[in-house]
């Protein structure tokens, strides 16, 4: 039972991780219909932000690891931001697949140019946080998987509110409906997807420094594997759809867990795939996703 | 006989020739000439798949790993017995290596069947996704066979692979999704692509052509793998993951969709230019990525996007008129 409560805690610390990424798939893919396979990287780049600022505050407080948090999401957001400016909007309206290959590419130039300036070799992630273990009943709780899931708890809630009360999220949601009605109304839908995108990429910079503090070493090539298991766990509760991440996100990292835990350890990424293979086939819009039938 | 069966025997003919001389040449640009002949065969393979059908696949490089496996399986665990201690003449190798070659193509063509049939219920991105997943499933099965060599990889496989070998299953490769796009058979792959819903409409069997194009695909990218094996004498599961797949798509995007020239030179490209950018190794790939997002903002419709015959009929006019 206290294995199965360890188990479940890890599951949970690391499904909250995944669905900080996949939210900001799920998010861009709702506006633009597109896979923004940079996201990754712009993840490795908030832990990398998160590394610089941990270096110049004091270790082992909450305030310090907040400040660093903060920092990570204000420059992932900027990022994420110049991004779309840059590099995704002059293709707007294009094929998809030319603005699939063009997040492909900018995927690599993240984690090449990262492996240029901050080196290959992983580094050791500062202790930004208190890193207390609490022992309740034989159970392990580390305070950094207790920082990740609160800290992640409350981002989907402020996400989940700002997309249903504010203006702009609404503004989001009509864009995500239809973007010529969208318009048509009088949104500025260039506006709505830098939001977006800026929203996206905060909520992958903290997961990134969430993530480096759990698995304490950082390198650029830290984003792809994590960030194809949250792409997967997007799909898996239906892409574009937001809470259907966050549980596509919870169901990925549980299975991994208990899978970790199990003698089948060595097939954990296969497994993930399997899931998601299974489930497709037999709901193809994922989880929470509608199936819209196609019209002629 | 039809021109592109003259063109086949030529280029297979060609490929006997260059490697009649492939002593004189320098090793490197031997090797050079290897992969790009590697990366022709996938890239246009890959492109039946992507082009010509229309179906997002992520996993070329999956299929390719089975045919490396199982080709090197053949030659590590049959050869020494059917050829004998002394290994045989090199008419003997030449045999088992296209035995080999073949069934390693067979596997993935079986693997392109397995992944087609249930895929096909999925479009666009799940279909990518999916395909991506299986992918990730065959390295991850490659990566616990203790007999396959496990995480280690397979090691000391025979150096078949020449350039004769690369450039023929090169032309083949060429020829047949040439051909069969060329046929009235293959008109369906194009309706397929074009709008599934009128080719449906018009009594193509939509589903049928998607897994002929993923079998067809697949077996040439076995066959690929195989050539890769016996090239580079090793192999493990991680050089057959998701980048190298990536690389694939990239080189049929940049070729333009479904037009098999400008694929053929996209690989050829994409294959030569980190070679050349290798002076200047640690910006290599910031190049080479800036390089992919600017020639997709200049030129979205892929690099070599035009058409060959009508450019070959400008050019020859331009000759005509010239002469007189």
């Amino acid at each position: 039972m206290t294995e199965f409560l360890q188990q479940l805690l890890n599951g949970l610390s690391l499904g909250a991780i995944y669905a900080l990424i996949a939210l900001g798939y799920t998010m861009v893919y709702g506006v633009l219909r597109f896979i923004n396979f940079a996201h990754s990287d712009v993840f490795m780049v908030g832990a990398f932000i998160g590394y610089f600022a941990g270096g110049h505050l004091p270790h082992d407080s909450v305030l310090g690891g907040l400040v660093a948090l903060a920092a990570a999401m204000a420059g992932c957001a900027a990022l994420g931001i110049g991004i779309e400016r840059i590099v995704y909007r002059p293709l707007r309206g294009g094929p998809t697949l030319n603005v699939l290959i063009t997040a492909i590419g900018m995927s690599l130039f993240l984690e090449y140019t990262g492996q240029l300036v901050f080196g290959a070799t992983p580094r050791p992630f500062p202790p930004i946080f208190p890193s207390k273990v609490i022992e309740v009943r034989g159970l392990i709780i580390s305070m950094n998987q207790v920082i990740v899931i609160v800290v992640a708890a409350i981002l989907m809630v402020a996400l989940e509110l700002a997309v249903h009360r504010t203006k702009i999220g609404t503004a989001m949601r009509a864009v995500a409906l239809n973007p010529k009605a969208a318009q048509l109304v009088g949104i500025n839908i260039d506006v709505v997807i830098s939001f977006t995108f800026g929203l996206g990429s905060a909520l992958a910079g903290a997961g990134g420094v969430l993530y480096a503090l759990n698995y304490p070493s950082i390198d650029p090539l830290m984003g792809v594997v994590p960030g194809l298991k949250a792409f997967v766990a997007a799909v898996l509760g239906g892409v574009g759809n937001i809470p259907g991440a966050a549980l596509g996100a919870l169901i990925l990292g549980m299975t991994e867990t208990f899978i970790d835990g199990s003698r089948w350890s060595t097939y954990k990424d296969a497994i993930a795939f399997a899931v998601l293979i299974g489930i497709l086939l037999f709901r193809p819009a994922g989880l929470l996703g509608r199936y819209s039938a196609e019209k002629v | 006989m039809p021109k592109p069966l003259l063109a086949l025997i030529a280029a297979v003919l060609l490929a006997f020739g260059v490697s009649h001389f492939s002593d004189r040449i320098d090793p490197y640009y031997l090797d050079v000439m290897i992969g790009v002949g590697i990366n022709v065969i996938l890239a246009v393979s890959l492109n039946l798949v992507n082009g010509y059908t229309g179906q997002f696949s992520l996993g070329h490089a999956g299929f390719m790993s089975v045919g490396a496996y199982l080709s090197a399986a053949v030659t590590l665990l049959a050869g020494p017995r059917l050829l004998g201690a002394d290994g045989g003449t090199a008419a003997q190798q030449g045999l088992l290596f296209l035995a080999a070659l073949v069934m390693g193509g067979a596997g993935a063509a079986l693997a392109g069947l397995a992944v087609g049939i249930p895929s096909l219920r999925l479009k666009g991105d799940y279909l990518a996704l999916v395909t991506l997943g299986f992918g990730e499933i065959i390295r991850v099965i490659f990566q616990n066979v203790e007999s396959l060599g496990g995480a280690l990889g397979l090691n000391g496989i025979p150096n078949y692979t020449t350039v004769f070998w690369v450039f023929a299953f090169a032309a083949l490769t060429v020829f047949t999704v040439t051909c069969l796009v060329r046929s009235t058979y293959g008109r369906g792959f194009l309706a397929t692509q074009d709008d599934e819903i009128a080719a449906e409409a018009v009594g193509i069997d939509t589903t049928r052509y998607k897994i002929v194009a993923f079998v067809v695909g697949a077996f040439f990218a076995g066959v690929a793998g195989g050539l890769y094996g016996h090239f580079k004498l090793t192999i493990t599961p991680t050089g057959f993951d998701f980048t190298k797949s990536i690389e694939i798509v990239v080189m049929v995007i940049l070729g333009g969709m479904g037009n098999t020239p400008g694929v053929i030179l996209a690989a050829i490209l994409l294959t030569v230019l980190p070679e050349m950018l290798r002076a200047v190794e640690q910006y290599r790939m910031v190049l080479y990525s800036l390089l992919l997002i600017v020639l997709m903002l200049v030129r979205p419709r892929g690099l070599f996007n035009f058409n060959f015959s009508a450019v070959a009929a400008r050019l020859r006019w331009k000759y005509l008129a010239t002469r007189k």
